[in-house]
């Protein structure tokens, strides 16, 4: 496998605050990648500095070998999918799908319209009459039918009910098996995408704090509940990523466990749960600010 | 799909299950990995890995430019090994609850008894 998108060392500032923080990470070509984090973690920062929207303060990119910014060798085989994607209001659906093979060499006009029809977009109604949902079907069908070898979804679907939502999943997995490339998403609904991701890239406060595949990530934590005494013992000398209890009942989230450690929690009459990749990123992301402050 | 557990391996169990009870007969072909990743909306990457797990350990055979396939006499081997592991699995923390419970060794072969003839 080849890295296709290789970050090193890259920090973005504006004025005091370093929205991406020394952060380095490579991306492997044809695979899907979560990237996930709290508002405000720098999610979509890091996005336009992948697809050379903005400038980084220090370090370097590389996207397909090359730097991004202003570079149309890269940028053609790019999408970037936009949480609020501005359209001209008296354009149409219609206007912008044709207009799209002038961005996207790859574009398969066939295929848009079999997603026109799965998402039901009006194609002929004006912009500024579309339901926030329906523009978002917009840039989801501009994501899939670009087939741009590398693919950027940014909240791709904001207002898109669950049906709409369920659609884009299986039309992204269809394609990709069939069109292998590089798409890159970015949500907060990490239950409902969590199968989908090859890899994990969690941000917070402008740093790197999980970059993992996501097979190894599950079963990485797990919740033991029991009588507060027994779960003290066994968590004693353990990494405790939350803690919570009610009465006589605790229950503590722990890092991976080994086959002879979770029948020895059993013995003990411990109860084992697993946890959530997005259980997960709560609970490793909500440390509160003042932390951060005091730790920088 | 299990949460605790890595979905490679539960595809996997899914196709030996499939096996076991006769929905894959054996020398029949296997759904292709793009199929398994769209029926259970997973990463087709995945899909691969848990189909070559079965792979590895002769259950599948590929056959070049046409698919997967499942291998004579697969059944057998799986059955074997499940066996093996129903011990592990479910025979002790049956018993382990049943003495939670207060229910006896008798009891509870009574109670085999009467489910199988339930």
């Amino acid at each position: 496998m080849t890295a296709l998108i290789e970050v090193n060392n890259l920090t973005k500032r504006f004025g005091k605050l370093a929205a991406i923080n020394n952060v380095s990470f490579t991306v492997e070509e044809n695979t899907i990648h979560g990237l996930l984090g709290r508002n405000g973690a720098g999610k979509t920062t890091l996005m336009q500095l992948l697809t050379g929207q903005e400038f980084a303060t220090s370090g370097s990119i590389r996207v397909f070998g090359e730097s991004p910014v202003e570079n149309a060798r890269v940028l053609n085989k790019v999408c970037f999918v936009k949480e609020s994607q501005k359209y001209p209001e008296d354009f149409t659906a219609t206007h912008v799908f044709r207009s799209a093979p002038w961005f996207f060499p790859a574009w398969d006009a066939d295929y848009a319209q079999r997603l026109i029809a799965d998402f039901r977009l009006p194609v002929g109604r004006r912009i500024k009459k579309l339901s926030r949902g329906q523009l978002s079907s917009i840039g989801v069908i501009v994501g899939l039918a670009s087939r741009a070898p590398l693919t950027f979804f940014d909240e791709p679907y904001l207002g898109l009910d669950a049906v709409a939502r369920q659609i884009f999943y299986d039309r992204l997995l269809e394609d990709y098996a069939e069109h292998p490339r590089t798409v890159i998403l970015s949500t907060h609904l990490i239950d409902e995408v969590s199968d989908l991701l090859e890899n994990v890239l969690v941000l917070n406060d402008g740093e790197v704090i999980i970059d993992s595949d996501a097979e190894s990530l599950r079963g990485s934590a797990t919740t033991v509940v029991g009588k507060r005494s027994d779960v003290e013992a066994f968590a004693a000398h353990r990494e405790i990523l939350h803690r919570d209890g009610i009465g006589g009942i605790a229950t503590v989230t722990v890092a991976r466990l080994s086959d002879t450690e979770r029948s020895e929690a059993l013995a003990r009459g411990l109860e084992l749960s697993p946890v959530s990749l997005q259980q997960l990123i709560v609970q490793k992301t909500k440390a509160p600010s003042q932390e951060f402050e005091q730790s920088a | 799909m299990d949460e605790s557990r890595p979905i490679f391996v539960q595809i996997a169990e899914q196709i030996e299950n499939d096996i076991l009870s006769g929905t894959l007969p054996e020398e029949a072909q296997v759904p292709s990995t793009n199929e398994f990743a769209a029926f259970y909306r997973i990463n087709p990457a995945t899909a691969g890995k848990g189909v070559n797990l079965l792979v590895e350990a002769g259950i599948l055979y590929k056959k070049r430019g046409i698919g997967m396939f499942v291998t004579s006499g697969s059944r057998a081997r799986l059955v074997t090994q499940r066996r093996e592991e129903f011990h592990t699995e479910y025979l002790r923390p049956l018993v382990a609850e049943a003495a939670k419970l207060g229910i006896t060794q008798h009891q509870l072969a009574d109670m085999i008894r009467e489910e199988k003839s339930a």
